[in-house]
């Protein structure tokens, strides 16, 4: 599988510079300012604290989808449904933050929990029919996406309230927010599950590379057929992987339930927390350390976006644009390689050539 | 007696309406993944689709009139649909990237183009409605049919019967001609197809860029019947219930077909459900969720063992093997 090659870290930034590129050319064909737009784009992710507490804010999320998709893919499988348990993970930690009342060291790890386990439920799906049944794991996420945003409406709707679009905040001892953090950025949602988010990422490291686990996971995505040979049971570690998988994405659901929100509303859509994961995962090597940076750099486009209308009139959604092309610059890495090598040859021809000419 | 025909009288026209932007762009994937090409960039394709349907729209209304301007959007959405969906055929063939990861950029892109350009024309997060909608009317001679008629042929939309016919058509080019044998031979198996002399790479293009033409007129099929306008959520999912079809189609035209007007059936159940006896008793959300769960179920193998073409998801490289 070419997603696990992608070890180095050249391609994924090549990526991000021809992306970077293409939006700046666009905005020029456009009549903008790059220079402006990009200097916009900078100062509306960290120009003053409110900024870089939204940054923060929105990199928490999407560090855990990030590791949530780079998980399932160190096994080979494809995770499209971390939207789905977002959401589940979401529902469960503002469930247990509503229905209970118990003192913070209690509750607030129980919320945190229960998004887990709801998110981990939801990957297990997929993961036992892919291994029972040989079932292609990303029909069945996507399926299982929309059995979660319409199943989670409902209960929020008809459940956890009473006809409303939207429940009620969570008890102050199931929130994330505390008064230290908020009152160093001001105004801004940011929540300590930051911290969090950095304790997964750990974990995810120490998991992988670190114990039995870890190893027959990777084996498995490196070659079943060998890892069965040797001994492992391949349907085993395809669920564990996606139950772990969907475990990261519940904590990433929880993040926007206790953390950003404190309460669920109706969702008209996908939160695109789960779909930003793959381009994040893909861009980060599917590493610890590399989805990180790669959740870091998405919060950074995505929050200085929002000051580009105001300060250079350009559209933000020309970010989105940005953000497609550098995963599809990654995706088709063989493209970053083949012009490499087209430059390696070139470089040589010229040098033989400079040789040649000084000897005639 | 007259209650049952009341009933799919007001079911069955409805159903048809959803089915039918699901129809021409399952029957683009069918054409893709067919090839080999996995194609999650369906969404997009819709996405590409409407935003084309409903501008093109908007820009030709004054000089084309209300008859013309919707069929003239939709061919224009689906010509540069096809030029679109070149990118994913670029991105998988040439480049050997990741399919799926290439569709999800391609789901990207097209939202980001699409909401870009309109900041970019319009000044504004969504475009104004349309006048040249697609409009229903009567078939003519078929509509007179008793019981039939009422139910099928009356107060219809053409773009129905033009997707109903497309998948015969497809399933003949697929199964019936030279052109099918060689595209399905190339998904299934791309050296052996190779050796006798096709070229793989391009019938992958010509199969990316034909899901490219069915899912930009299935998208802008589905602005101008329902939306009417372009914004963030005109395309809300319909791409990935269209790859559903594929699947629980089984790869097959007509199966796409049955699938779709299937998943038109539940989603015209999720909205119209409550006025219906029997089903009002049922919580909306469990048919909103039925067609997800079927689909499902179906993969299990409840309903039928699916097989994918063989090839599917794998870079042709010459001479690998």
């Amino acid at each position: 599988m070419n997603l696990q090659k992608l070890s180095g870290a050249w391609i994924p930034i090549v990526s991000i510079i021809f992306g970077l590129l293409a939006g700046a050319i666009i905005m020029l064909i456009f009549g903008y300012n790059p220079i402006a737009g990009y200097i916009a784009l900078i100062e509306g992710a960290f120009g003053n604290s409110y900024f870089t507490g939204q940054t923060i804010l929105l990199t928490t999320p999407y560090i855990l989808s990030g590791l949530a998709v780079a998980f399932a893919f160190r096994t080979g499988l494809l995770n499209i449904g971390v939207e789905g348990q977002v959401l589940v993970g979401w529902l469960a930690s503002v469930t247990v933050g509503l229905l209970f009342d118990f003192p913070m060291i209690i509750h607030l790890p129980l919320a945190i929990l229960a998004a887990i386990i709801a998110g981990g439920l939801w990957g297990f799906i997929p993961g036992y029919f892919k291994a029972r049944f040989h079932v292609h794991e990303v029909i069945v996420t996507i399926m299982m996406n929309y059995i979660a945003l319409y199943s989670t409406n409902a209960i929020v709707r008809n459940v956890l309230t009473d006809g409303s679009d939207r429940t009620e905040y969570i008890s102050d001892s199931a929130s994330l927010k505390a008064s230290w953090l908020s009152n160093l950025m001001p105004n801004s949602n940011v929540h300590t599950g930051i911290f969090l988010a950095i304790v997964a990422a750990l974990f995810f490291w120490y998991f992988i590379e670190k114990t039995k686990y870890g190893y027959e996971l990777k084996a498995v995505g490196f070659n079943p057929h060998a890892s069965q040979y040797a001994g492992m049971s391949v349907k085993r570690n395809i669920i564990l992987s996606m139950t772990i998988s969907g475990g990261f994405a519940g904590l990433a659901g929880a993040m926007e339930g206790i953390g950003n929100f404190g309460y669920m509303s109706l969702n008209n859509g996908f939160t695109n927390i789960g779909f930003d994961g793959i381009a994040i995962a893909l861009l980060g090597g599917n590493v610890a350390f590399g989805v990180v940076l790669a959740a870091g750099l998405f919060g950074f486009l995505k929050v200085g976006a929002l000051n580009m209308p105001l300060s250079a009139g350009v559209p933000n959604e020309l970010v989105d644009i940005i953000t497609a092309l550098i995963i599809f610059f990654v995706a088709a890495s063989y493209m970053i390689i083949l012009l490499r090598d087209r430059l390696k040859t070139l470089y040589q021809r010229i040098k033989n050539k400079l040789k040649g000419g000084g000897r005639s | 007696m007259s209650a049952i025909i009341d009933v799919l009288q007001s079911i069955i026209p409805s159903a048809f309406l959803f089915a039918t932007p699901l129809i021409f762009t399952a029957l683009g994937g069918v054409f893709s993944e067919r090839s080999g090409i996995i194609n999650i960039g369906l969404e997009g394709l819709m996405i590409m689709g409407a935003f084309l349907g409903v501008v093109i729209n908007l820009e030709l209304y004054p000089i084309l009139g209300s008859t013309l301007t919707p069929w003239v959007s939709i061919i224009i959405a689906a010509i540069i649909g096809s030029l679109f969906a070149s990118l994913h055929a670029i991105a998988t063939v040439t480049f050997r990237a990741d399919q799926v990861v290439s569709g999800v950029a391609i789901n990207f892109l097209a939202l980001g183009i699409g909401l870009f350009m309109i900041k970019q024309l319009y000044g504004k997060g969504q475009t104004d409605m349309v006048q040249g909608m697609l409009r229903s009317t009567d078939i003519p001679i078929l509509s007179d049919i008793p019981l039939i008629g009422p139910i099928f042929f009356e107060n219809t939309y053409y773009t129905n019967w033009i997707a109903v016919i497309l998948a015969f058509v497809v399933w003949y080019i697929i199964f019936k001609t030279p052109f099918g044998l060689r595209l399905r031979s190339v998904g299934e198996h791309p050296f052996a197809a190779d050796s006798v002399g096709i070229n793989v790479n391009r019938m992958r293009y010509i199969a990316v860029m034909l899901s490219g033409f069915f899912g930009g007129a299935g998208g802008a099929i589905f602005a101008l019947t329902f939306a009417g306008n372009f914004y963030m959520g005109t395309i809300n999912g319909q791409g990935f219930i269209a790859l559903a079809a594929v699947v629980f189609g089984k790869w097959h035209p007509l199966g796409a077909l049955g699938a779709a007007v299937f998943f038109g059936v539940a989603q015209s159940l999720s909205v119209i459900g409550g006025g219906i006896p029997l089903l009002d008793s049922i919580p909306s959300v469990y048919l909103q969720i039925a067609p997800y769960v079927l689909t499902i179920l179906a993969l299990v193998g409840l309903v039928g063992r699916a097989d994918a073409p063989k090839a599917l998801g794998t870079p042709f490289v010459k001479g690998s093997r």
